[in-house]
């Protein structure tokens, strides 16, 4: 079992990062960062891909990492953590050592693309480890170019919109859905706004003896083009909106753990956001109710999986 | 010289001579991919972990990319750490031995040496090796599988010492070497351990003491940092004679960073690494016999080029040839080659050099094209003239 | 520097960049109305760097070395007792 969160003055006042980076002023990614670990036991160790976080994060001579913590490629970060895992299990046995929890951090681009193999053959393998994708929907260290992540009718520097194509074309991978496959004890989306749902998430995930993954929007200024400020509330509307639904599946079993009964149109988050501009024109009103289904149908996927599952596996999860 | 503490002689293919030191040197962890002719090192490493004789862990990774960096990662806990590969596995972890070496881990790797595709063939030249030789890691050859158990348990010893703390590999003919059964001489597990220690790194991942591991650096940086690995490069040739030497006092064995055969005096002395170093030998001994003046100068450690001792065994050489197992397209000459040839430059040393390329994609190099190849250098009309491309079919 | 003083292989303790100052990011300044603060801590919780900082027995303090202005908390603050001030 795990200690659940009670609130926000029984967290930690010792920051696990430390101020002083170089992430954008209002970078949802930090923020994940912070409440994740906030979340997570003192002597947590982090492996991490490389990215925004990665490069803002640990410039020689500066870290702001007040956790051990390791960066090698950009592919491989489930793999570093298997390593990780394993030399501490090794030398566990010999008492020449003892195991930590292992938090892995992956942007989209490093997870859904690129780091795909390393995260699928890490948890086949069954290494215990929390992997934390930190998704801001697109390659942004880079430049803001296009993902596997990115979501269907988004501006990236590598799905312009002009008068051929409007945005991005194909719709976004279904990660969680990746994951669940490979019959983890636990994988679970959150958001940055819903920080008492996040945490838990965490600690139920590290509670586990076995892979787990947390999926967290990062709202990020810059590549969805949105003013500093409102990071918060782009992480929240993507909730509310259905756009970003936070659920859990534990053991095969799925819930929605923050359900959306009344949700608002998908066009309040979407006009919010720079990248999705084109998406009003007159010319692109079927991207837009593309969009828009994909969200519905999505929803409603996981409630009648929520149903579905809660039948089929009758074993009480621990 | 001590006796040799040998606790029995087996007749072990190379392949099953790694997974038997690697089990001796108290590895803990084990990350590696299959591929031919690598994969008798892996499969006996999963013998004795369901024997229970090797109790580290053993991570059957899902590509040689997540070999090299689980390696990374379990090397930064400050554990042992072992894999191995050939061929497409090596040229597939490229990225990650550059980063390996960078991270100054002391991960130790036997290479079962296999041509690189395309096209697709499963037999020995030094091409894979070779392709990233530039990798920053300390690179062994060995000529046979005696060296290939002895190899192995050095790297761990010269790696781990401070003053180097860079990765190694052992490299060895796929087939060849890697599967041929040759007589081993097997030394005590206690010798080993007694040898080797336990893994004692600077850094290494601590809760306690949080550490940041692979930060990024700038322009002005970077340079600075590559010449830290390139002074531990250095330092390696020295400690290496250390490590041979601790290794002699308790096997009886020592090879050296070159083996030289009657290079003294010698007209021609031919240049070689891996195990065509034996058939040379042989070859040069019956030339020897029949009148001729010729030596063989075995290259066993391959990074640092032992530049010092190749000059001292070629100083006296009327004419060179040097044996390249590998191709560099569009370069003057084998790799190798290159290396030697500027290693005498560097000396203030000209000679007639022959470079000639043997046995790729496992093309075999018997005794008899020893001789003729000794015959060309004699005939001697290939010196200074382009590569000669041996054993092909023109 | 010269190769031989740096890090060896850049391995730096953590948490070094807390003595790295950002403060000219900024364009905006927050700025907290202690009266109407209740020290809910939800800015503490929603700041990227972070540079809110907490006190044993007091409400919370803007770190203004580390502070970027995004204006995250001025937004997210539910008593509104946050408002971000140009710079001079």
């Amino acid at each position: 079992m795990f200690e659940p969160i009670k609130g926000l003055k029984e967290l930690p006042t010792e920051e696990p990062l430390s101020p002083g980076h170089r992430l954008c002023p209002g970078c949802g990614a930090s923020i994940v960062v912070r409440q994740v670990l906030l979340a997570a036991p003192k002597d947590t160790i982090i492996a991490e891909a490389t990215g925004c976080l990665e490069v803002s994060t640990a410039l020689y001579p500066y870290s702001a990492w007040n956790r051990p913590w390791i960066h090698s490629a950009f592919e491989n970060a489930a793999a570093v953590a298997s390593g990780i895992e394993s030399g501490f299990k090794a030398l566990a046995r010999r008492g020449e050592a003892k195991e930590h929890p292992i938090i892995v951090f992956g942007g989209d681009g490093g997870t859904y693309d690129i780091g795909i193999q390393a995260l699928s053959g890490a948890i086949e393998r069954g290494h215990r480890f929390l992997y934390v994708c930190y998704d801001n929907e697109a390659y942004m260290n880079t430049g803001i170019q296009r993902s596997g992540g990115t979501p269907l009718g988004a501006w990236t520097t590598t799905t312009q919109v002009g008068s051929a194509r409007a945005g991005k074309q194909e719709t976004k991978k279904d990660l969680v859905s990746i994951v669940v496959a490979h019959r983890v004890p636990y994988a679970a989306t959150a958001s940055i706004s819903h920080w008492r749902d996040l945490m838990t998430k965490v600690r139920k995930a590290l509670s586990k003896d076995g892979p787990t993954f947390l999926h967290v929007i990062a709202p990020c200024t810059r590549g969805w083009r949105f003013d500093s400020e409102k990071t918060i509330r782009m992480a929240r509307l993507a909730v509310e909106t259905r756009l970003f639904p936070l659920y859990e599946v534990e053991n095969g079993v799925y819930k929605i753990t923050f359900p959306v009964a009344s949700p608002k149109p998908v066009e309040d988050y979407l006009k919010l956001q720079g990248r999705f501009g084109h998406l009003f024109q007159p010319q692109n009103a079927a991207e837009l109710e593309a969009v828009k289904k994909g969200v519905s149908e999505n929803y409603t996927r996981l409630e009648k999986l929520s149903q579905l599952t809660s039948q089929m596996y009758t074993q009480q999860v621990a | 010289m001590t006796q040799a503490q040998t606790v029995r002689v087996a007749a072990l293919q190379g392949d099953e001579a790694v997974a038997e030191a690697v089990r001796q040197c108290d590895v803990d962890v084990v990350a590696a991919y299959p591929i031919t002719p690598q994969t008798i090192i892996v499969e006996k490493l999963a013998e004795y972990v369901a024997d229970g004789r090797f109790r580290g862990e053993f991570v059957p990774v899902e590509s040689e990319h997540s070999a090299m960096s689980a390696c990374i990662g379990a090397a930064a806990t400050g554990a042992r750490v072992f894999t191995a590969t050939s061929s497409q596995g090596l040229a597939l972890m490229h990225e990650m031995l550059y980063n390996a070496a960078g991270m100054r881990f002391p991960i130790v790797m036997a290479v079962a040496n296999r041509a690189l595709s395309a096209p697709l063939v499963l037999n020995a030249d030094h091409g894979d090796m070779m392709g990233s030789r530039d990798c920053g890691w300390i690179q062994f050859y060995a000529e046979n599988v005696e060296e290939i158990y002895d190899r192995t348990i050095q790297l761990f010893k010269l790696s781990e010492d401070p003053r180097v703390m860079l990765p190694s590999t052992i490299n060895f003919e796929g087939f060849i070497l890697s599967h041929d059964k040759e007589r081993v001489r097997l030394l005590e597990d206690e010798s080993i351990r007694r040898f080797l220690g336990r893994p004692n790194p600077k850094h290494k991942i601590d809760p306690d003491g949080p550490l940041t591991f692979g930060a990024i650096a700038t322009p002005d940086t970077y340079y600075e940092f590559r010449m830290q690995q390139l002074e531990a490069m250095k330092n390696a040739l020295h400690v290496f004679d250390e490590v041979e030497m601790e290794f002699e006092s308790f096997s009886g064995r020592r090879y050296g960073a070159v083996d030289a055969y009657n290079t003294d005096g010698a007209d021609v002395v031919m240049v070689i690494n891996g195990s065509a170093g034996g058939t040379m030998r042989a070859t040069a001994r019956a030339l020897n016999a029949a009148g001729e003046k010729v030596g063989v100068l075995a290259i066993k450690l391959y990074r640092p080029f032992p530049v010092e001792q190749l000059v001292s065994h070629l100083a006296q050489a009327k004419a060179i040839v040097v044996m390249d197992r590998s191709l560099s397209p569009g370069a003057p000459t084998g790799p190798m080659s290159e290396d030697v040839k500027s290693a005498l430059q560097l000396a203030g040393l000209a000679k007639p050099i022959m470079s000639v390329v043997y046995g790729i994609g496992g093309r075999d190099l018997s005794t008899e094209d020893g001789k003729n190849i000794f015959g060309m250098a004699k005939e001697g009309s290939a010196f200074g003239a382009s590569t000669v491309m041996y054993g092909v079919k023109a | 520097m010269s190769w031989k003083e740096l890090a060896e292989a850049g391995v730096v303790k953590g948490g070094t960049a807390a003595s790295y100052v950002v403060s000219g990011w900024r364009v905006k300044r927050p700025v907290i109305n202690e009266a109407k603060c209740t020290n809910c801590l939800i800015c503490w919780i929603y700041c990227p760097e972070p540079a809110i900082v907490r006190h044993e027995g007091g409400k919370v303090t803007i770190d203004y070395d580390h502070c970027k202005g995004c204006g995250i908390c001025e937004t997210e603050c539910p008593p509104k007792a946050i408002t971000m001030v140009r710079e001079p």
